[in-house]
């Protein structure tokens, strides 16, 4: 076994220190770990394994498990391309492409001298100042060939990357329309000095009057999931904020983390006042690392203002506080149950329900856990009463909703707009024109067709976490399904049967058709898939897979029939290409030594 | 009184706690699965045992049985998803029975028979998956994992190693040994430990005994796996 | 079981081996005495058991073998232009079989080791005669180069096995291999 140089050891055993040796911090101790060399060797995975007691095994299928993790040597610079629709719409391959041939490298290769290695990543949440990219977990938007020409050159020069220009990583709020929410400016403290006024039972039915939902995208009923903690037995009761924001198109939460984070903080209060819990985490996408140092300082200037910690606001037996738990890259993460596993430290499998978090969550404890929006928005009601916040929205829908707008529109950004807004409305606000589809609640979501643009943004008509990709007449729908596929491809936790396999096959028909190989026959295959894939999968994300490809083959299925070579059957390779490898060892060229990749060209 | 619930139109009891599978299976009722053990947890990740319980599709190893319900297993339906599964395990692996040591006494390769799975269908991965033999008695060949994680939990929660665990994520999920060298020789592996004969196909083989018993008179050769699991359930 | 209803007129039959060992052929041949009754069914076409080189209309295609050469490419074509029904006959023309076996090895590899690295081929050089038809990079099942109507695994399918399979064809059933006809090995 070869030993570990002196240095890394010490700085090694110092994260592990600070990280107690609990088994269920080993996720923070990997991500801390791999700061430290880049990469994390196979020695300091047997290291961590014995300093904490567990099997190397689990270790190494942790490690191997998030995007963000690596097993395998990479730059010094490692550059990541932000690898969604948006970005692919706003040539961010061109820009990959143009950096790898300035840097002479392949993508997902490591430069020789170990200085440089480009890639893709789902989407970074940037879409409103993309394209994007993550230059070791620091985001950088609005790439252009200039920008990535004066990045070759530092990358070139070895700068390091506190001595790049700082305007490089300034992202912007990018504001457009505000509403209860945006316009609250609340005294931290204020909402919470309001609840311990009405007690816990008290503003547990404030919130039950509010009808408020969660803002996720699946809309279960607050109040409903609090009193479910608040009832079951078990202790301590846990908070997780899921800031794990990886649906693509979607950046509200970033907005929300990067300014107004105390209303997030003071929601998580608020939510452990009702449920009696001590413990709170915030689950914060890898993706969002670069907010980290500012939301500890928030959390430092709770604890101070006695906001957190032990006796809130001096309320005998209000003791709770917040830690902040980093994710690296895996968008399984953002189902609660693979969420709550990763928070244990382990791969983020999503669990059999029942039983449900609010019985059985964080290492077996009630848990609750809510979207970043959902607890910035019960500070509303705190405020202003479970009644006034019912009074927006639509019935089933109370309050308002941020929408992460994108694509072919004049002013991409973040939109707050009471439920109830139809599609044509949004549409003319934030500047879109000649538009061809919206897809709604990101890749998961629904994609909408002109003739739907009447309907409105509700859980009773289209429900949505908030991501709203807009997609004009010069669009392919089929490259946009393609797109997502892929990604549900990449980001399939591999667990079962159904959506570990059947995301690759889907991937590999779309690849077929988009390569000039699609045969009608595909498309009763791709149904096929998509039938199977929504009935068997174990989780959301499986069954979600296939939303995309559903909708366009409805609604845009000249996109694909357009792609068909065949009306009945064709090989998903190119035979002569098959033959190339022999004809190169052979060095033939005879008409005997190539194949016609279409039949009917062979006579 | 006794709950009940309809499995294909006939009626199951059960008690309270119990799932689909195991009151059917108890009931004489065959719902097939791979990484379903009777001595482990349910773990729901092949999906063989997909069931339609009132109108929705769920694992029935993993769902408590409710008063009342209707379910469908044993179906056109159900039979044609359990198929396009096993074609998945299939193509995702390389699975070339004639040459495997496992072959008629494996469960993947039966329950292939059982749905009258006549082709894979899909295109083949063709993974690259060498195998491991370095441990003088037992073999793995990882080329036919169907990830069903027997030896993960039987090593963890029974022989108290942890031999096993799955790394990677997704398509390039795989089965990884406590090792740093990554080698079986590497860990404190044994033939006698319960992950050395839980593997429902043909990864952790022993070696120095294949293809003892001759072609006929193999488990699933004399036997189908239906009618194997419903008289072990009796006994 | 008893083939009937009879077609009004016989049914013409091909059968060809691509990247195969004439196993599932030689057990073809398994049925026996079956070969009396099926030959007062159907007549065949190109076949090794006809020595007819160029297959012409027919009613059923038997393919043996996976995909591993240019010529197989051209056979396989030609027997789907010409056979309304075409099956794929064996493990290998299923799933590529033994001669798959290769797909984890790049091309050159296995080339340079059968005809340079040997022993005694010291200055052996890969053939390269126009006449040889060129490997495919990877062995490929049929129903990846061509549509395949149904499918007969087996190394080989059992004698019973095939004549199960072709009396429901020729009675114009769809083909089942139940109780204990249907292995992959």
């Amino acid at each position: 076994m070869s030993a570990l140089p002196a240095t890394p050891t010490a700085a090694l055993d110092g994260v592990l220190q600070r990280h107690g040796h609990y088994p269920t911090e080993l996720l923070q101790i990997l991500i801390e770990a791999q700061d430290l060399e880049g990469w994390l060797p196979a020695p300091t995975l047997t290291h961590i394994a014995q300093s904490l007691h567990i099997p190397r095994s689990r270790v190494e299928g942790v490690a191997g498990f998030y995007s963000f993790l690596y097993t395998q040597p990479v730059g010094r610079y490692r550059v990541l391309f932000s690898d969604n629709i948006t970005d692919r719409m706003l040539g961010n391959a061109e820009l990959m492409d143009a950096l790898c041939r300035k840097l002479w490298i392949e993508p997902g290769k490591l430069s020789e001298d170990g200085l440089v290695s480009i890639a893709t990543t789902s989407c970074t949440g940037l879409c409103d100042q993309g394209p994007g990219m993550l230059v070791n977990g620091r985001a950088i938007g609005q790439l252009t060939h200039r920008r990535i020409n004066e990045i070759a050159e530092m990358i070139r020069q070895q700068r390091p990357l506190e001595l790049w220009p700082a305007e490089y990583f300034q992202i912007g709020d990018n504001i457009r329309r505000k509403d209860s929410l945006l316009n609250l400016d609340m005294k931290p403290g204020a909402a919470l000095a309001a609840v311990i006024e009405l007690g816990r039972e008290g503003w547990l039915q404030e919130v039950q009057k509010s009808n408020l939902r969660g803002r996720g995208g699946a809309g279960f009923a607050t109040a409903v999931k609090w009193a479910s903690a608040r009832n079951a037995s078990g202790e301590p009761k846990i908070i997780v904020c899921n800031a794990d924001e990886g649906e693509p198109g979607t950046f509200k939460d970033r907005v929300l983390l990067n300014s107004y984070a105390d209303l997030i903080f003071e929601g998580m209060t608020l939510a452990a006042w009702a449920v009696g819990a001590s413990e709170g985490f915030l689950y914060l996408r890898g993706e969002y690392r670069y907010l980290l140092p500012q939301l500890e300082a928030v959390l430092a200037r709770r604890r101070e203002a006695g906001l957190l910690g032990r006796n809130i606001l001096h309320e005998p037996c209000f003791d709770f506080d917040i830690r902040i738990h980093l994710g690296a890259g895996a968008y399984v993460c953002g189902e609660e149950t693979a969420l709550i596993e990763s928070l244990e430290g382990k791969r983020g499998t999503p669990r059999i329900r029942p039983p449900f978090p609010v019985t059985k969550g964080y290492l077996g404890r009630p848990t609750v856990v809510n979207n970043v929006e959902t607890l910035a928005k019960t500070c509303l009601i705190a405020l202003g009463g479970g009644e006034a916040f019912a009074a927006s929205g639509t019935a089933q829908s109370a309050g308002t909703k941020l929408l992460s707008i994108s694509g072919d529109c004049a002013a991409p950004g973040i939109y707050e707009y009471p439920f109830g807004v139809p599609i044509a409305r949004i549409l003319e606000d934030c500047g879109a024109s000649d538009t061809q589809a919206v897809q709604v609640g990101g890749a998961a979501g629904v994609c909408l067709a002109g003739y739907e643009f009447q309907r409105r943004i509700a859980y009773e008509d289209v429900p949505t976490a908030g991501a709203f990709m807009i997609f004009d007449g010069s669009r392919d729908l089929f490259d946009v399904a393609r797109a997502f596929v892929h990604f549900f491809a990449h980001e399939s936790c591999g667990f079962c049967t159904p959506c570990r396999v059947g995301t690759s096959l889907l991937q590999g028909f779309m690849d077929k058709l988009a390569d000039g190989h699609g045969a009608k026959a595909d498309l009763a295959d791709i149904d096929w898939l998509d039938r199977l894939l929504k009935n068997a999968s174990h989780c959301g994300l499986g069954s979600a897979a296939p939303n995309p490809v559903i909708d366009t083959l409805q609604k845009f299925r000249p996109a694909y029939e357009r792609r068909l070579v065949s009306l009945d059957f064709e090989p998903a390779f190119d035979l002569d290409a098959a033959l190339a490898e022999a004809r190169q060892l052979t060095a033939r060229d005879d008409p005997g030594a190539h194949l016609h990749t279409h039949e009917e060209e062979e006579k | 009184m006794t709950k009940q619930f309809l499995l294909d139109g006939q009626p199951v009891p059960f008690e309270d706690g119990q799932t689909i599978l195991e009151a059917a299976r108890k009931a004489g009722h065959y719902i097939p699965s791979l990484c379903w053990h009777q001595d482990f947890p349910p773990h729901g990740s092949c999906k063989l045992c997909i069931v339609k319980a009132a109108g929705r599709h769920v694992s029935a190893c993993a769902t408590p049985a409710k008063e009342g319900w209707e379910v469908e297993s044993n179906t056109p339906e159900m039979n044609g998803e359990r198929r396009g599964l096993l074609q998945m395990l299939f193509v995702e692996g390389n699975h070339f029975c004639p040459s495997c040591e496992k072959s008629g006494n494996c469960e993947l390769q039966a329950l292939g028979y059982e749905y009258e799975m006549l082709t894979p269908r899909f295109r083949h991965f063709f993974p690259e998956r060498p195998v491991d033999a370095s441990h003088p008695d037992m073999l793995l060949d990882f080329n036919r994992c169907i990830f069903c994680e027997l030896c993960v939990r039987a090593s963890r929660d029974v022989d108290g190693k942890s031999v096993f665990a799955l790394t990677g994520r997704g398509i390039h999920k795989h089965l990884t040994v406590n090792a740093e060298s990554g080698r079986l020789a590497d860990t404190n592996f044994s033939k006698d430990d319960l992950a050395a004969r839980i593997c429902p196909v043909g990864v952790i083989l022993p070696k120095g005994r294949g293809f003892a018993v001759p072609i006929g008179e193999r488990t699933f050769d004399t036997e189908t796996i239906r009618s194997k699991t419903l008289k072990e359930e009796e006994s | 079981m008893s083939p009937a209803p009879a077609p009004a007129r016989k049914l013409r039959v091909a059968t060809t081996s691509l990247a195969g060992c004439f196993g599932c052929h030689m057990s073809f041949l398994d049925i026996d005495e079956h070969l009396f009754e099926l030959v007062e069914l159907v007549e065949f076409d190109r076949s090794p058991l006809t020595d007819i080189k160029d297959v012409g209309p027919c009613d059923i295609g038997l393919i043996e073998g996976g995909v591993c050469n240019a010529e197989n490419v051209h056979v396989l074509r030609e027997f789907r232009r010409h056979c309304k029904t075409l099956i794929a006959l064996g493990a290998c023309a299923v799933n590529g079989g033994l001669p798959a076996q290769r797909n984890h090895l790049p091309l050159s590899e296995c080339l340079r080791e059968v005809y340079q690295f040997r022993p005694g081929l010291e200055n052996g050089q890969i053939p390269n005669d126009p006449e040889l038809p060129l490997p495919l990079d990877r062995v490929r099942p049929i129903h990846e180069v061509v549509r395949v109507d149904y499918f007969l695994p087996g190394c080989p399918p059992s004698g019973p096995a095939i004549w199960k399979f072709l009396t429901d064809l020729i009675a114009g059933r769809t083909p089942r291999l139940a109780g204990g006809l249907l292995h992959y090995d």
